[in-house]
């Protein structure tokens, strides 16, 4: 019963390390990413002013390259003072906190359930994708609602929606890989040996998937932010006195005619994360699955 | 070229000396380098040789549709009915000649059809573009004839089915209606019958023969089987690595090869009543096109090689009358 | 035909109750509606009264019999909120989503198609690079941010459309925009793709060799096989355009089903929320329908079986 398979988290450094050795590796996205996540763990220290911090004598202030702009608020002012870059800043890190924890829980149990179903096949496997079809079918914001209706809103609440929202992708192609894999000589082997399920799940069929769930959670980032902002726009999702990117711009909305800087700093800082997220999605993809074209 | 005491009808297709580059990221490859052939209305001309040396190229040279962007035309001369194909525009390419003057049948009929419209929007094709009928009534009917001209049974209600619906052979049948819808002079056929049943294989010969004794269109046969070239063409053209290295008449190509490598091809058919125990395959690998060696391009697997091969190309030595061969051997034939 | 028409059909109904469960499910998840809907210091006997009233105090499997039995009927019970049945006032801004779904839909193919299409065929031009650029940006821009960017440019700056409400033309071009924003981008990556494909084969080739114009080659010929994928993918953008109905409307303010149950969420309109994104299923599991339909007719192959 020995397994190829290295214990897991060396194994998953060095695989990342080659990987950003390969040609064509997207630098300014990975960059980009990681000044997000360098965000996320600076948080409010790195940034130049308290995210929350009131300021009406200051409030209202266009970006540093206008004319009553100051570099002191590179980004400019929203209503009440609030520094904007400080305020992208503190964003950053509860988007990353959100992505961090709704990919990983909905990643975790998706996989889990998808390599259920695939594994045993037969009725379990009938059962649980009806069961993801059936949630399919509710468009995801209009699940989120429904959620949202009833938990109160909050940093938790949105961790929770996202994870139920998104499980199921998970679910359906890692159920899709697992029905190829089970086939494989190793795994029967592993079986007439005797290995436990849980092992040949674990050393067998985990390794193996590693690679596609990295690419689906890597793509997954751009999408779980866009919806944790759309849900933080309606007012459902992050509250105050987190911020979120979404949130600023329900903010912003109610003087949208006086300061443009506060519609547009908040989306392009969205736009710019979704955009890397996809692009090191992508990027992976094709490396990792050559056989696989880009769409 | 030896010429006949009385003049024969010049060529209806003459082929001289035509290249054709494919320009890749690893390099240029010199698909077609130096091709040159002749062929007469009424006759089939077999291009004969294995996978990779240049034949499908050539032909969509002859066509004008080489993968785009990587294919361009470099050298030589084509006319078709003496006119220079190559001076033609796109556009003159399309309207006149492509489906009209020449045309061509693909290898493999299950990837030659669009599979989204009928056999008959297929089929009528031509028809429409080329003017010959105009109005839907018209192109049904001139379609109804033309499957009828292939033998496809039922042709006014099969016309209306999909590519998917039809049998390989009468899909090949109905991309052969295609490509004689308008009665082309030049018709090329492009290893037509390597992916249908040996009993299949009868009938869509006895079909092109049938066609070219009909219209007395001239027709290249591309096909890396001998059989199939014995039984339909007058001519053969023997090509490798890009160039063509034997042309003859068929007989004679068959009973006195001069170039080894027809030799080695024919000699590894395997035949009835052959004591042999093993299949002689020609050891080696053709050469690269993207650096072909400066000599005999086949001396590298010759079993008659000498030091001559590998310093300078052979050219063309005639063996006998309308039978030439590129190699150094047959120089000194008489 | 009939029969992979009927089994879809089968699948949508099934889908359409199992929505209905998860939905009552979530919905119950809190507990207690009736915390929320009676002040906290109600006393316990106007909360047992209440609770009896409105069929609470049984069992969940029994609670939801009944709401399905209602729901079957028509009836979602009355908004908390308006008195009204639940229903009638779903059902009245239906219209409105449907067409905001629809103008959105009709945009983004008229954009992506032509856009996909010439891009292919200009592979590697200023104009494929540009189209590129474009639906790899227009993938990452929330639909709401786009809303918010045409109101400002359109409406505050330039004053040539209305940045809210409902009735003319001009009230539906940026919200159908911005909607449609994301499918642009996606699809015309996928008619980009799709077509680089279709122009690489063989039948094409072979229409060529026919002397078929280019012009027919790749808007008749070509296109109709590369709009295969895009339809089979369709469906994937439906539900994210529905989605994002939802916070279109709350922008534009345009009177759909989904700004009315935005709105129910913040009411703990519940029988509203529960109408509302019932209904939202249903539009959803019926558009699919529709493409798939749309699907065996222009793949023929489908039809045959």
């Amino acid at each position: 019963m020995a397994s190829p398979a290295a214990p897991l988290p060396a194994g998953l450094l060095t695989r990342t390390l080659r990987l950003a050795q390969s040609r064509r590796f997207p630098w300014v996205p990975a960059a980009l990413l990681g000044l997000v996540l360098v965000a996320a763990v600076g948080g409010e220290r790195l940034a130049p002013h308290d995210p929350n911090g009131l300021d009406l004598s200051h409030a209202l202030r266009p970006p540093f390259w206008e004319a009553r702009g100051d570099a002191a608020n590179p980004l400019g002012t929203d209503n009440l003072g609030r520094d904007i870059l400080s305020r992208i800043i503190a964003g950053a890190q509860i988007s990353s906190i959100v992505a961090l924890y709704a990919i990983g829980v909905s990643g975790a149990v998706g996989a889990l359930i998808g390599m259920i179903s695939g594994y045993f096949g037969k009725a379990l496997d009938a059962v649980i994708m009806r069961v993801v079809d059936i949630q399919m079918s509710i468009p995801a914001l209009a699940l989120a609602l429904v959620f949202a209706a009833v938990l109160s809103p909050g940093l938790a609440t949105v961790v929770i929606v996202i994870a139920v929202t998104y499980w199921t992708w998970y679910a359906r192609i890692i159920r899709a890989e697992v029905l190829s894999l089970k086939e494989r000589d190793y795994v029967l082997l592993a079986k007439v040996a005797g290995c436990s399920t849980a092992t040949i799940f674990r050393r067998h069929l985990l390794p193996n998937l590693l690679n596609t769930l990295l690419v689906l959670a890597t793509l997954q980032v751009g999408q779980v932010i866009l919806f944790e902002a759309s849900l933080s726009f309606l007012g459902l999702g992050i509250q105050m006195p987190d911020v979120s990117w979404g949130l600023m711009l329900a903010d912003a909305r109610a003087y949208i005619t006086n300061a443009w800087w506060a519609i547009t700093m908040p989306g392009l800082a969205i736009m710019a994360t979704c955009l890397s997220s996809n692009l090191l999605g992508d990027w992976l993809r094709d490396t990792l699955d050559p056989r696989r074209r880009p769409l | 070229m030896t010429a006949a005491p009385s003049t024969p009808a010049p060529p209806l297709l003459k082929v001289e000396q035509l290249q054709a580059h494919l320009v890749l990221r690893r390099g240029v490859v010199r698909a077609v380098d130096g091709v040159s052939l002749e062929v007469n209305a009424g006759e089939t001309l077999g291009l004969v040789g294995e996978s990779g040396c240049g034949k499908t190229m050539t032909i969509l040279a002859l066509l004008r549709l080489l993968p785009r962007p990587a294919g361009r035309i470099v050298g030589g001369a084509v006319h078709l009915d003496g006119t220079d194909v190559l001076a033609l525009s796109e556009a003159e390419m399309a309207r006149e000649w492509r489906g009209r003057k020449i045309s061509m049948v693909s290898q493999d009929p299950l990837t030659s059809l669009n599979p989204v419209f009928t056999i008959g929007d297929q089929v009528g094709a031509p028809f429409r573009y080329h003017g010959l009928a105009q109005g839907r009534g018209a192109v049904r009917r001139a379609v109804r004839a033309v499957l009828g001209r292939v033998r496809i049974p039922s042709p006014e209600t099969r016309m209306d089915h999909y590519p998917h619906q039809f049998s390989g052979g009468m899909r090949q049948r109905a991309a052969s209606a295609m490509a004689i819808a308008c009665s082309p002079r030049l018709l090329i056929a492009d290893e037509p019958t390597s992916n249908l049943d040996v009993t299949i294989q009868v009938q869509m010969m006895a079909l092109y023969r049938d066609v070219q004794r009909e219209t007395g269109l001239g027709m290249i046969l591309i096909t890396h089987d001998l059989g199939i070239a014995a039984g339909l063409c007058s001519r053969v053209a023997v090509m490798y690595a890009g160039r063509i290295v034997e042309t003859g008449d068929v007989r004679d190509i068959y009973r006195r090869p001069a170039h080894p490598y027809t030799q080695a091809l024919l000699g590894s058919v395997p035949r009835l009543g052959q004591k042999q125990r093993r299949l002689q395959a020609i050891p080696g690998q053709p050469p690269s096109l993207i650096d072909p060696p400066p000599g005999c391009r086949f001396a590298a697997r010759c079993p008659r090689r000498m030091a001559r091969c590998d310093e300078a190309y052979p050219p063309d030595f005639a063996v006998a009358p309308g039978h030439r061969a590129a190699c150094w051997l047959a120089e000194e034939r008489p | 035909m009939l029969g992979y028409l009927s089994r879809r059909l089968l699948l949508g109904l099934v889908s359409i109750m199992g929505a209905s469960v998860l939905i009552f499910a979530v919905s119950r998840l809190s507990g207690d509606p009736i915390v929320l809907l009676l002040p906290v210091e109600a006393p316990p006997a106007l909360i047992a009264e209440t609770r009896k009233a409105m069929g609470l105090d049984e069992p969940l499997w029994t609670q939801y019999l009944i709401f399905a039995g209602h729901a079957v009927t028509g009836d979602f019970g009355n908004s908390y909120r308006w008195q009204t049945p639940a229903l009638t006032l779903v059902l009245e801004r239906l219209p409105a989503t449907i067409q905001l779904a629809a103008a959105a839909l009709s945009f983004s193919i008229a954009i992506a198609v032509p856009f996909g299409v010439l891009s292919a065929v200009r592979r590697g031009s200023w104009f494929d690079t540009a189209a590129k650029a474009f639906a790899l940006l227009g993938q990452a821009m929330p639909s709401f941010w786009v809303g918010l960017l045409l109101i400002l440019l359109f409406a505050i700056r330039l004053n040539w459309l209305p940045a809210f409400g409902h009735g003319t033309w001009a009230h539906l071009v940026m919200p159908a925009i911005a909607l449609g924003w994301y499918p642009v981008a996606a699809q015309t990556r996928v008619v980009r793709s799709a077509m680089l494909d279709v122009l690489d084969s063989d039948y094409i080739r072979m229409g060529r060799a026919v002397g078929a114009p280019e012009r027919v080659l790749i808007w008749k010929y070509a296109l109709r096989n590369a709009a295969v994928p895009l339809v089979t993918l369709l469906g994937v953008y439906l539900a994210a355009m529905l989605s994002g109905a939802f916070i279109v409307e709350v922008i534009f303010a345009w009177p759909g089903v989904g700004r009315t149950v935005v709105e129910a969420v913040f009411s703990r309109d519940f029988p509203v929320v529960q109408a509302g994104v019932f209904f939202t299923s249903i539009l959803f599991v019926t558009s699919n329908l529709l493409v798939d339909l749309s699907y065996s007719a222009i793949d023929p192959r489908i039809r045959h079986g």
